[in-house]
């Protein structure tokens, strides 16, 4: 999860050591917005810790402070309403993976958590790590955006709330200010015959990381025709992208060979890869066709079983 | 699953061939055992080594005050505080110590040689002080290019890393220095007539990638230096007797005030048989006068310790129409890492010796490169020889319509044939590893849609030389059992199975330890699948002469002949002629030995001889997703002859590991610089090994042709079964896309760009 030029001993990164690194665990949001409003640039959220832990272990962050967020009980509760599902963001891979109502009603958007590291990872990684971490591979991210995910922010102002792929800026960067942190996930729920699915391709069949993910929801109306879907993928482009070319080649038809075609289409046109040790742009961009097909074709299989 | 074949009819051993619990198991599922990291001394410091960001660069100076200041910091050494040594000279021995290296490779003299190079080290109070130190060392460089292909460092005007190394074994000698250090041939036959003799000749290229053992623990040590100079080093490694040798060497010291301790070992594979910190360990030690203890992180080990090489071949070979291999030509280039000494003797040998080919030759080039120096890695050398070779023979052998099991057959090695180095054959158990496989149901087992077979057999003469036992006997009649051999793959579960066999008590008697240098004649590494061939020679011979005292013991009890007392099943005899003698067990022999003439122990110090070739052949078969290029590994069984299989879980371990580090080399499995040869895959996450779910259980077939040189008729069985792996693996894709693949790592991108282009050309 991280790269390796820390480490080398290249470069110091100040005069900062452990012994000057604060933790704080404040139990409301207002308490971590106030511990975030005091703090310098170097304060880090801290939730499961999986990816920020390695990072400070392999010198790439030296903060000043954490703010521990799993204290705060909005942060760690899925709660499901007439009209949303909502993740807390400090929420376990493997308790979202054991909430029955979460995994009926969104299963790509658990399938997509539970792909994010090991069993052991799963006890401690969070769905809003995921997400705030930016990696442009993050396995919940396309998920949560096919979902129509919106992360509730709170901040000195109060709460905003922004879609996901808005909230994303860049390779480990968000469009969160310093002094702000994101309390939980807010997805619409599925109505009937309508489900999400998510694929990613690795080399390895588990612990790795996405050389392309793919998310896809979709709706169907009595007779099988789409009435509405999204569809987004990662690891292809320096963020998360949903891609509307796709949704718009499904919406308004029932859903055949001939429109599976214009959606992988639509999804290789959306790539903009890098080549690196995890793939290469042409392999990146022919499997974001690929499994942008096989999640449509999950999702729609989904969708008709209910 | 595990299937043995005894085609001798089987054994009447009551230890030998059985499972019997590990006697290092509980330790290890309990976290009890102590590895190379787990050790803490009183008064102990932390080093920390700085390395080269460069591959290739001049070192113009050094400048260690300020770290020197910090606050912690109890001493910092450079090459300066390394002896210097002159290079080794000709004539050159196979494998070449050559101690001018080992200082450069332990510590960077005037260059550095690769991302990662050691340039200084740090001892200080705690990690974190000793981390921020380096960070304080300033030096400065003037980079230099830097090459990493072997055959492009190859070439006359290729940027040279040694200006003082010219190529050894060529004539006229070189007046220009090079990056090839040696040249290795072998040759017998008539090559053109062979050629002229086939009814197809097939000429490929190929190339595999440098792979990483994949050892789960990193190198770790711990030196204390007593006020008298005496040195006491803890380290994790595969032969503790041969790194008190090369220390001792490299730091101008005498042997015996060395004294090595190994630790408990977490894998090796051959990466573990040189030094790298313990050097530097020992010299901050010296300075100190405290214990320093040297952990490498994972990304320390990646960038900075000997992966095995990587490779380009140039192979030919023809064939009759009836599958006679009449010729074969091959050239391999080994990428030797930033000092020379690559495995090429081992490809020489590895081409053609399973194969009686008449007409033959093969050479191959010792090249230096811009990478950590090569370290051994499970039959170093042969797997990337056997995977070009096997390769052509399969598809010489589809091109000519034949089974490629028969093809082998038809040439197959047997008892007086020679290998290509010179090995003449004693009794080999090629045929029968062949004929097991043809009688398996995997090997006509239906496939499925997208699936491949591969098929592809392997040779290793694995190791004797020298190795020391002890068998002590204790008043209440258990034994101790030492060797000189960490424990890598079960040996001591097998040195105590041999000696309970020839005692004829209970293996729970008998407690097997790792004994330190101090304690015990030389015993070589734990490496070269020699462990259970030349180390359970000398346990048996040891334990023979326990045998001995203890029938002279009794002897002197009874008052009779030591030639009238005969050893059986724990007790010893008095011939017939004695009939009212009654026999005297191990255990009253033990409690009366004090008090009638002293303790009884025996010991055995040799230089083990005899060792034989091991076969390995394996099925594969994969399934490829065309869409994405991913091969998922369905069925894989290995077949190995053992000789004997003392602990048959063991055997089974060692072929299904092989086989599994095999479908890593072949499918995912390799090191990955950017553009400034700067390693970027410095971790599990991205250096692809396989994971658990990637691999399907793999099947066994043990064979057992035992090798009369040893009493229980052992061959090595740890490396065999990662010769002939990949060349299985990749055979399998090959199959299953229906074209040739010749580029190692046979990874997603590459399967995927083949099918494309297949395609392309279909159109």
């Amino acid at each position: 999860m991280t790269d390796r030029h820390a480490g080398s001993g290249l470069e110091s990164r100040g005069t900062k050591t452990l012994q000057d690194m604060n933790y704080e665990a404040p139990t409301s949001v207002e308490a971590a917005v106030a511990a975030l409003a005091a703090a310098d640039d170097e304060a880090h959220i801290f939730a499961g810790g999986t990816d920020l832990l390695v990072q400070l272990r392999e010198e790439m962050i030296r903060p000043s402070l954490f703010v521990d967020i799993k204290r705060i009980i909005e942060t760690r509760t899925i709660t499901v309403d007439d009209t949303h599902v909502r993740i807390g963001a400090a929420v376990t891979g493997a308790e979202l993976s054991e909430h029955d109502a979460a995994k009926a009603l969104l299963p790509g958007v658990v399938e997509a958590v539970e792909l994010i590291g090991s069993a052991q990872v799963q006890g401690r990684a969070t769905v809003g790590g995921n997400l705030c971490n930016a990696s442009p591979a993050a396995d919940s991210v396309p998920a949560l955006i096919a979902a129509g995910a919106f992360a509730q922010i709170a901040g000195p102002n109060g709460l905003r709330v922004v879609a996901v792929e808005d909230l994303l800026a860049g390779p480990s960067r968000t469009n969160l200010s310093g002094n702000e942190f994101v309390v939980s996930l807010d997805i619409p729920k599925p109505t009937t015959r309508s489900a999400d699915a998510y694929l990613r391709f690795i080399p390895r069949t588990e612990m790795d990381i996405a050389v392309v993910g793919a998310g896809a929801a979709v709706t169907l109306d009595a007779d099988g025709t789409c009435t509405a879907a999204r569809l987004a993928l990662g690891a292809v482009a320096p963020t998360a992208r949903l891609v509307p070319a796709a949704a718009t080649a499904m919406i308004g038809k029932k859903i055949d060979d001939t429109v599976l075609a214009s959606v992988a289409a639509a999804a290789r046109d959306a790539c903009n890869p890098i080549d690196d040790k995890r793939g290469t742009v042409a392999f990146r961009i022919h499997v974001a066709g690929v499994l942008a097909i096989r999640a449509v074709k999950i999702a729609i299989e989904r969708a008709e079983a209910k | 699953m595990n299937e043995i074949k005894t085609p001798r009819g089987g054994s009447n051993y009551q230890w030998v061939g059985k499972n019997t619990p590990r006697p290092d198991g509980v330790d290890k599922v309990t976290g009890r055992a102590r590895y190379g990291d787990d050790m803490i001394v009183p008064g102990m410091l932390h080093g920390k080594i700085l390395r080269s960001p460069h591959a290739h660069a001049k070192i113009l100076s050094i400048d260690t005050s300020k770290a020197e200041a910090l606050d912690g910091v109890k001493a910092v050494v450079t090459s300066a505080d390394i002896p210097d040594h002159p290079m080794a000279q000709p004539p050159y021995p196979p494998i070449v110590n050559d101690f001018h290296d080992i200082s450069r490779n332990v510590m960077a003299r005037e260059k550095v040689l690769y991302d990662g190079h050691a340039v200084a080290a740090v001892a200080a109070i705690s990690e974190e002080i000793a981390r921020d130190a380096i960070k304080l060392i300033k030096v400065e460089y003037k980079v230099l290019q830097h090459i990493l292909d072997p055959r492009e460092a190859a070439q006359p005007d290729a940027v040279v890393l040694h200006e003082d190394l010219f190529t050894y074994g060529v004539e006229p000698k070189p007046t220009k220095p090079s990056n090839i250090f040696r040249v290795m041939h072998g040759e017998r036959g008539d090559l053109n007539a062979g050629f002229a003799e086939a009814d197809l000749v097939i000429e490929r290229e190929f190339s595999s990638q440098p792979v990483h053992q994949g050892y789960i623990e990193p190198m770790a040590c711990i030196a204390t230096t007593s006020e008298d100079g005496a040195v006491e080093l803890w380290t994790s490694t595969q032969g503790h007797f041969v790194q008190r040798t090369l220390l001792s060497k490299l730091l101008n010291m005498e042997m015996a005030k060395i004294r090595v301790t190994a630790s408990e070992i977490g894998g090796g594979f051959g990466g573990k048989t040189t030094v790298y910190a313990e050097p530097l360990a020992i010299r901050l030690s010296q300075k100190t006068g405290r214990p320093v203890r040297m952990t490498m992180t994972r990304s320390e080990v990646f960038r900075a310790t000997g992966p095995t090489v990587g490779s380009k071949t140039r192979i030919k070979v023809g064939m009759k129409k009836d599958g006679t291999i009449t010729a074969g030509e091959a050239e391999i280039w080994y990428q030797a890492g930033a000092f020379k000494g690559s495995p090429i003797g081992r490809a020489v040998d590895t081409f053609f010796s399973p194969y009686t080919v008449a007409n033959c030759k093969a050479a191959a080039y010792d090249v230096c490169v811009n990478r950590p120096k090569v370290a051994a890695y499970r039959a170093p050398g042969a797997t990337m020889a056997c995977y070009p070779m096997e390769s052509v023979v399969n598809e010489l052998a589809k091109e000519l319509g034949l089974d490629p099991v028969e093809v082998r057959l038809k040439n197959a090695v047997k008892e007086g044939d020679e290998s290509l180095m010179g090995t003449k054959h004693g009794r080999i158990g090629l045929v029968e590893v062949l004929e097991a496989v043809k009688e398996h149901p995997h090997y006509k087992a239906p496939l499925g849609d997208n699936e491949g077979r591969g098929f592809a057999v392997g040779y290793w003469l694995h190791g004797g030389g020298l190795s020391s036992a002890a068998v002590n006997l204790m008043d209440d009649g258990t034994l101790g059992v030492a060797t000189g051999n960490p424990d890598i793959g079960g040996s001591r579960s097998s040195m105590r199975a041999m000696a309970a066999e020839e005692l004829g008590v209970n293996v729970e008697l008998l407690k097997p330890i790792i004994a330190d240098t101090g304690s015990l004649g030389f015993s070589y590494l734990t490496a070269g699948s020699r462990t259970t061939y030349a180390t359970g020679m000398a346990v048996v011979n040891a334990t023979r002469e326990v045998i001995d005292k203890l029938r002279a013991l009794a002897a002197k009890k009874w008052d009779i002949p030591v030639e009238d007392v005969r050893w059986d099943a724990g007790q010893a005899i008095a011939t017939d002629n004695y009939k009212d003698i009654k026999p005297l067990s191990l255990k009253e022999l033990a409690g009366m030995a004090t008090s009638m003439g002293g303790p009884v122990a025996g010991h055995s110090e040799i230089n083990a001889s005899g060792q034989g070739a091991t076969f390995c052949a394996q099925l594969v078969d994969v399934e490829i997703d065309p869409d994405t290029g991913f091969t998922s590994t369905k069925r894989h069984t290995v077949f190995q002859d053992a000789g004997r299989a003392i602990s048959p879980d063991y055997v089974e371990g060692q072929m299904q590991g092989g086989a599994v580090q095999g479908i890593g080399w072949a499918l995912n499995e390799e090191y990955i610089y950017d553009d400034e040869a700067r390693l970027q895959n410095t971790g599990f996450l991205d250096y692809r090994m396989p994971v658990a779910s990637d691999v399907p259980m793999i099947d066994t077939v043990i064979i057992e042709v035992p090798n009369p040189n040893h009493p229980y008729g052992v061959r090595g069985v740890g490396e065999p079964p990662l010769v002939s792996a990949p060349a299985a693996v990749a055979n399998a894709v090959e199959n299953a896309i229906g074209q040739t693949m010749s580029d190692l790592p046979l990874s997603p991108p590459k399967i995927l760009a083949a099918l494309h282009a297949q395609a392309a050309g279909d159109d």
